[in-house]
């Protein structure tokens, strides 16, 4: 049955939405440009093909449904109260083969010592064979050479993958000489290169270890994907129309509108942003608690905190994109033609929407993709100090979490904060990345 | 300059009193005392008795804005949750912590430690940044600047959390340097201290040192500059002499307002690494929901940013000459 939690309408709500205006964008010359601009830096494209990558991952868990329980005669349906989504269905195998603790990447067996029985009845204490990590292998000595075969077959399709990506660059390439799409294709290429071996390990071993419950890291990094792009977009979602609607106000009306408006905006501003945020969502934990009735699964109820951590994201932070915009306004609506359309009795309205609402909009899409990047590494912090997605919630902030205590053990756990890491520094870095690109298109003191 | 200076202290005032207004409505309003009574005494021992003698202690038992039962104007208005726990706060007077200690004095204890660390880390950061910046700035369109802007990127894009993790884990547990975590008093405090001043330099470089340096190409380009190359100035005289000074007024915007704030301290390094400061105490408060401690930190946090906007404009004209406060 499928089940869409709130999060996940907003997300394909916004997926619409670009879709949208990339379609309005591309009727219109004026609009395009920039974004051709931003499209012809290589970095942008190396970037945006590691940022689509990411972003598939998060759709596909933006999918979601009930499965249904097996039916008993004729007993209507029945619908587990778990909540799985698209991207669980393809991960089947990686879900469901917990082992019972620890394990390092590859292994075959566990970290942690335990009582096993020998063939011949005796007890011993030993480190027990996984009950799914190499699990195939009758002989253990066999697993590097399995391993080497296993990860070359994968990097093989990888290869080939590569050198169809290869000829679709040439050929585009060749429709549009001037995007960088070699540079599109080099990403494309490694992201192909590193997954083909992963994928066809991913099947017998825990490539990437498994967690303190023995959870397969390499999923948990995958389904944190989602929660990233989540904070990252929605709580635009909620800062832009505050932020617009107000810096705008304050700069076209002056006077006392300006006034209020930069009060709010400085009272809001002089509160440390981590104690507020903490302030805020501590006071939602309470009202979480106090209707349980709200949720009728417990993923919703994770869910609707997410949604609510945007939400005050998004409330504490319009104040920069608020103050930037109220300068623009300010300085355009001293031009001649917002002046001649005072003249012709145009409702301030109107103005406001047509006039001076388009040559802000440059200021609107550099801070929406400057802020991803910030907001994808604040979810971390946040869930550090107690105040971010609930802890039921896949993120990198809780896997962090939960792994930084193992540091301190012998023979170190590794490999949970080096996933953490490694996912994170990728999508953050593409999103820098694609983001000054952004910034050097949209910015209208570059010469065309 | 003085006239200037008692304006803006009385222009913090409504600001003050509305950030008040803010955590009042947050802690009082939208959730009554009640329910921190309840969320704070856990499900199981929630009865109507506890939950009264929980309020009584703390002083919540009082009606939120007006108290009718009294016969006084003076009463009527004093003696009310917002009077007594929120007025409060603008005579610094922060009540007690969920485990009955003082908060004013325990601000004023904690406060040493957290200067300790956050001022070697501004300082420290500061000259650090902007030497990296000039360097790139000097050696602007080479190779050398472009992997320079290149590393500032993905220094960047890497958590905190993660300097955090990976400095002690490098300098403490595998080569031995320094104590993990903890703190001592006096001169001792050395030992503590520089592996997190460390690690708060180093995660500021990335994000300071690249807007430093398009401040400092923002400025090459300026006419002056020309003038004082076609003198046949030498480029380390420019940069120095003339770039660096009127870089200086963006950089001290953006620096001289987060000095107040270092008292609040780093908040992460300091529980990373057990630091007493007021960052840790606030970190403590927060996963304790310890509530006055949050309101107090609250409220402290923006007399400080206004503190340090004032600081702002004040340095404005020690390195502008062009700039009078009127």
């Amino acid at each position: 049955m499928p089940y869409v939690l709130a999060t996940d309408a907003l997300v394909w709500l916004l997926v619409a939405a670009t879709v949208t205006y990339a379609v309005y964008c591309r009727r219109h010359a004026h609009l395009a440009v920039p974004w051709r601009r931003v499209f012809q830096s290589s970095a942008a494209m190396a970037s945006a093909v590691v940022l689509a990558a990411f972003l598939a991952i998060g759709l596909l868990d933006s999918l979601h449904y009930r499965p249904q329980l097996p039916q008993k005669g004729s007993e209507p349906k029945a619908y587990a109260t778990e909540v799985l989504s698209v991207l669980d269905l393809g991960l089947a195998h990686l879900r469901g083969r917990s082992e019972k603790t620890y394990s390092a990447p590859l292994a075959t067996r566990s970290y942690a010592k335990e009582q096993v029985e020998l063939p011949d009845g005796r007890q011993m204490r030993d480190f027990p064979r996984l009950r799914f990590g190499g699990a195939h292998l009758k002989d253990e000595a066999e697993r590097d050479a399995d391993v080497a075969k296993r990860a070359l077959g994968g990097l093989g399709v990888g290869i080939l993958l590569c050198i169809a990506v290869f000829f679709l660059t040439r050929k585009l390439k060749s429709r549009t000489p001037d995007i960088p799409w070699h540079a599109a294709g080099i990403s494309l290429g490694v992201l192909l290169l590193l997954a083909g071996p992963a994928i066809a390990l991913c099947t017998v071993y825990h490539v990437l270890g498994t967690d303190k419950v023995g959870q397969d890291v390499f999923y948990l990094a995958l389904k944190s994907i989602r929660t990233s792009l989540v904070i990252g977009t929605l709580t635009t979602l909620v800062l832009l129309p505050v932020g617009i609607v107000l810096g705008t106000a304050a700069g076209y009306f002056r006077g006392w509108v300006d006034d209020v408006i930069q009060y709010v905006y400085t009272t809001l501003n002089s509160i440390p942003g981590v104690l507020l945020i903490a302030a805020s969502v501590l006071m939602m934990q309470v009202v979480i608690d106090r209707h349980s009735d709200w949720f009728s699964v417990a993923a919703q109820r994770a869910d609707f905190r997410l949604l609510v951590l945007c939400a005050i994201l998004g409330l504490t932070s319009w104040t920069g994109l608020a103050r930037l915009l109220r300068g623009e306004t300010l300085k355009l609506s001293q031009l001649e033609y917002i002046q001649a359309a005072h003249a012709f009795g145009v409702r301030s309205t109107r103005i406001l929407g047509r006039h001076i609402l388009p040559n802000v909009s440059h200021i609107v899409i550099i801070a929406m993709v400057m802020d991803f990047s910030g907001l994808v590494l604040a979810e971390a912090v946040l869930s550090y100090v107690g105040v971010g997605v609930d802890p039921s919630t896949n993120s990198f902030g809780t896997m962090i979490n939960a792994a930084r205590l193992e540091m301190s053990r012998d023979p170190v756990v590794w490999w949970a904060l080096a996933t953490a890491f490694t996912f994170m520094f990728a999508l953050v870095l593409a999103a820098n990345l694609f983001a000054d690109a952004a910034r050097d298109g949209f910015d209208p003191r570059v010469k065309v | 300059m003085l006239n200037y200076i008692i304006r803006r202290l009385l222009y913090a005032i409504p600001i003050l009193i509305g950030v008040n207004l803010l955590t009042f409505l947050l802690f009082f309003v939208v959730n009554t005392p009640d329910d921190m009574a309840r969320m704070q005494l856990g499900a199981r021992r929630v009865t109507p008795e506890a939950v009264e003698k929980w309020k009584a202690e703390r002083g919540y038992d009082l009606p939120l804005v007006w108290n009718s039962r009294e016969e006084s104007l003076f009463g009527k208005a004093g003696r009310t949750i917002f009077t007594q726990k929120s007025a409060k706060l603008f005579v610094f007077d922060f009540g007690y912590s969920e485990d009955k200690r003082d908060i004013a004095s325990e601000i004023r204890e904690r406060m040493w430690p957290s200067l300790a660390l956050a001022v070697p880390v501004f300082l420290v950061g500061l000259a650090v940044c902007i030497t990296f910046a000039l360097l790139m700035a000097f050696f602007r369109a080479t190779y050398l600047d472009l992997w320079g802007v290149v590393l500032c990127v993905a220094m960047m894009s890497v958590s905190t959390l993660f300097y955090i993790i990976g400095g002690q884990y490098i300098a403490s547990k595998t080569w031995h340097l320094v104590p993990i975590s903890g703190y001592a008093g006096g001169l001792d405090a050395a030992r503590f201290l520089v592996l997190p001043v460390v690690i708060g330099v180093i995660s500021g470089i990335g994000s300071s040192s690249r807007w430093y340096r398009t401040l400092f190409l923002e400025e090459m380009g300026r006419d002056y500059v020309r003038t004082a190359r076609a003198k046949g100035l030498a480029e380390t005289v420019v940069l120095f002499r003339h770039v660096l000074k009127n870089a200086m007024i963006p950089i001290l915007t953006g620096a001289v307002v987060v000095i107040p704030l270092l008292f609040l301290g780093s908040l992460l390094s300091e529980s990373f690494f057990g630091i007493p400061g007021l960052g840790s105490y606030t970190i403590d408060a927060i996963q304790s929901q310890d509530y006055a401690v949050v309101r107090a930190m609250v409220f402290l946090g923006s007399v400080f940013y206004i503190v340090g906007l004032i600081f702002t404009d004040i340095s404005y004209t020690l390195v502008d000459p062009r700039i009078r406060l009127e």
